[in-house]
């Protein structure tokens, strides 16, 4: 095995093997083995994925094609994988953290029956084979079949308890919003196909020049659109919130760590393309920094731990968006980094405390829980930190890039981006404290089973807590140490040529560190005032009033799609029924009918007298012959 | 002889045929009939296929023995399959009179409506 790049389609083919193994063995195997199915197949891919990344890292990359997967005219779309940079980073972020999330899992789905086990982790494995396509395929079509698996599996993942008709109800909520957002994709493929006549990244960016501005923003625009779908950006962001029907560790891998962050990472495999259409990066930083405001401000009334994690996803994600608009994509995927970390640990602890509480989510009857367990107390509270931004958590140096990068290109974006930095803190500590500081407001029963989570659970925790503190250290930025920035060199050549065709802004280093630093205290002290008042929560059944109703009803925006989506495609339908049954019906019906009716008039001239029959036939022959006469003229 | 008079023959032959089939119910007068008719037919062939040997001989072409026979040969035809319709009929008609005793066509009614 002298080069391990040729061997990557291993990566992919271990959780298909599982996902082949559990959903075809659901029925005889046991919930020990299916969760060592379950895990070990992601944890052989990690494997591989550490041995591509070393590769990859000692400066060799490569597209290995498997096969030609579809030819047609001139153009050929092979099934191939593309190992650089970007993909090899995405391989360790999705499998490590993939796997910590089915470990976890083992522990936290035992309450199921085996075969439904056995079904989640087939689900689970789908979902980390498709999210693998998507991240290592070599050209769109690839990445758009990894694209609408990933899909598929959160529909699936989210609808898991299927008897629920809300949670069903949610499944297909996310599954139409990114259907919306998949047909978007769809048309920027064809696009490409019909401008370029091929879809590889390799051809396609070195064609980029043939492209014309307007072919560039409508392409990027669309591209963009399926991004909003899948990363959950106005407009498409509801069902995200929604989505956490399904099993905690689902929403950890899924709608935090890995899909969530698919359309960060096909802009930035396509940043060429973004580049060169400033309208719609533009447009992407606006969207970006727009979501990343009314999510983070929906966060902060939200009495439901997981919700307030949604919705914080949806806000980091605009963030990532604001960098990718603002052409610092090496700054996105830094913090879809860093956001893997410690968004899955918050989400895995979250989990840990509904484990404990029996399925309680709501945060009012939480509270004291520091007391009970130790571990996920500490592991929440690292990530609470990391994901506030203070200096050294991971989330500092992420969110500092971003936010720099956005002062550079407009002071306007760095202003919104910290006043939802603001929110972030807050809502993330009001959030802690309702739930682990204080006294217990649940019942005297939960409070008796109220217990530290086994060490399946605890062992992710310890380790996200460990990269969520330390994972921001390969990209300290040079203001603070000299060429600290480790990931900006790794992926300088994924971003050659954006960076040689940019225009660089370059920020006077004694601003970055008063923007820097001030905006941390302005964090710290915003964490001190939340700790301390939601530390003495007590429930009150006082009715939110004013901005606090319209937040804590997410701004109506539901509501407001109901109304003017949902409700007239409704009446819509109901009229093209109506037109369907009494208009179209009604004519597919009467040709019957008249038929019928002909045939029972016309029955009556079978008289069964030969004579007759005879006649008519000599009358028919004379007719004939009196037409050969006299048309023939 | 001239030609009109084979049509004249052969009109009349047809229009006797044609009346008996409308008009007699005996199956085996609409069979005669029938015949007639075909007769008619054989009789006009074997007529116009003299007429045209004779004009191609008028016209000074070559006397060959192929000239017109194609229409002789016609009639040939239609006699053996005259021949084969008669058997074929005349059972129907031999079954029909032990059926219902009857060579009545306005007898066989049975698919009425």
């Amino acid at each position: 095995m002298n080069n391990i790049i040729d061997y990557v389609w291993l990566v992919p083919l271990f959780p298909l093997v599982g996902f082949l193994l559990n959903g075809l063995l659901r029925n005889y195997l046991s919930k020990s083995l299916s969760g060592i199915i379950g895990s070990g197949v992601i944890l052989a891919s990690f494997v591989v994925s550490i041995l591509l990344f070393m590769q990859v890292k000692g400066g060799s990359t490569g597209v290995v094609t498997l096969f030609n997967f579809i030819e047609f005219g001139k153009t050929s779309i092979p099934f191939a994988f593309q190992v650089d940079q970007l993909s090899s980073l995405f391989l360790l972020i999705i499998t490590g953290i993939g796997f910590l999330i089915h470990l976890y899992s083992t522990a936290y789905m035992h309450e199921e029956s085996a075969p439904h086990f056995a079904r989640y982790f087939a689900y689970l494995n789908l979902f980390v084979f498709s999210m693998l396509l998507l991240v290592l395929g070599s050209n769109y079509v690839i990445m758009f079949i990894g694209w609408e698996g990933v899909g598929l599996c959160s529909y699936l993942l989210i609808g898991y308890w299927f008897k629920n008709i809300e949670f069903t109800g949610a499944a297909k909520k996310a599954f139409v919003m990114n259907r919306i957002g998949d047909a978007g994709f769809l048309l920027a493929v064809f696009y490409l196909l019909s401008k370029l006549g091929t879809v590889g990244y390799a051809d396609v960016f070195s064609k980029v020049d043939q492209l014309s501005g307007q072919d560039l923003t409508i392409i990027t625009l669309l591209l963009f659109v399926g991004a909003t779908g899948k990363s959950a950006q106005i407009p498409l962001y509801t069902w995200l919130p929604d989505a956490m029907a399904g099993p905690t560790p689902v929403s950890a891998l899924i709608h935090a760590a890995t899909m969530v962050t698919a359309g960060i990472y096909m802009i930035a495999r396509s940043n060429i393309l973004y580049t060169l259409a400033p309208v719609t990066q533009t447009a992407v930083a606006v969207i970006g920094i727009a979501t990343a405001l009314l999510a983070a401000s929906i966060a902060l009334k939200q009495n439901d731990i997981k919700k307030v994690l949604a919705y914080s996803t949806v806000s980091q994600l605009g963030y990532m968006f604001l960098a990718l608009g603002v052409g610092a994509y090496t700054g996105a995927v830094f913090h879809v980094m860093t956001h893997a970390f410690f968004k899955a640990l918050l989400f895995l602890g979250a989990g840990s405390v509904i484990h404990a509480m029996h399925h309680e989510q709501d945060i009012r009857n939480m509270g004291g829980l520091k007391k009970y367990m130790p571990t996920t107390h500490i592991t929440f509270l690292i990530a609470c930190f990391a994901i506030a931004g203070i200096i050294p958590f991971s989330g500092f140096f992420s969110k500092d890039e971003i936010l720099a990068a956005a002062f550079a290109n407009n002071p306007v974006y760095y202003v919104l981006g910290a006043i939802g930095a603001l929110m972030t803190a807050f809502y993330m500590f009001r959030l802690y404290s309702m739930t682990f500081q204080g006294s217990f407001r649940g019942t005297h029963e939960q409070e008796h089973h109220l217990h530290e989570s086994p060490a399946a659970m605890t062992i992710p925790l310890v380790i996200l807590a460990i990269f969520s503190f330390a994972g921001g250290l390969v990209g300290i930025p040079e203001v603070l140490m000299q060429g600290g920035h480790q990931l900006n060199e790794f992926l300088a050549p994924v971003f050659a040529e954006s960076t040689r065709r940019m225009t660089p802004h370059p920020i006077d280093h004694t601003k970055e560190l008063i923007l820097m630093f001030g905006l941390m205290a302005v964090i710290l002290v915003i964490i001190i005032f939340a700790w301390k008042k939601f530390s003495g929560y007590q429930k009150t059944d006082a009715e939110e009033t004013g901005l606090g109703k319209v937040l804590q009803n997410k701004w109506y925006v539901d509501e407001l799609y109901e109304a003017v989506i949902t409700k007239p495609v409704n009446a819509f339908g109901k009229g093209l029924e109506k037109l369907d049954r009494f208009g179209i019906d009604w004519v597919v019906n009467g040709v019957g009918r008249s038929v019928q009716y002909a045939s029972r008039q016309f029955r009556l001239l079978q008289s069964g007298q030969v004579g007759s029959y005879i006649l008519l036939m000599v009358l028919g022959m004379i007719l004939l012959f009196v037409l050969q006469v006299f048309l023939k003229k | 002889m001239p030609i009109n008079l084979y049509i004249f023959l052969a009109l009349a032959l047809f229009s006797i045929g044609v009346i008996g089939v409308l008009t007699r119910r005996n199956a085996i007068i609409i069979f005669m009939c029938i015949e007639l008719m075909l007769n008619a037919v054989n009789l006009l062939l074997v007529a116009f296929s003299k007429m045209h040997l004779a004009d191609s001989m008028a016209a000074g072409a070559a006397p060959t023995l192929t000239n017109g026979i194609d229409a002789q040969l016609f009639v040939f035809f239609i006699m053996v399959v005259a021949a084969a319709e008669v058997t074929v009929g005349l059972a129907i008609i031999v079954m029909m009179y032990r059926n219902i005793h009857s060579v009545d066509v306005n007898f066989l009614n049975r698919l009425k409506n």
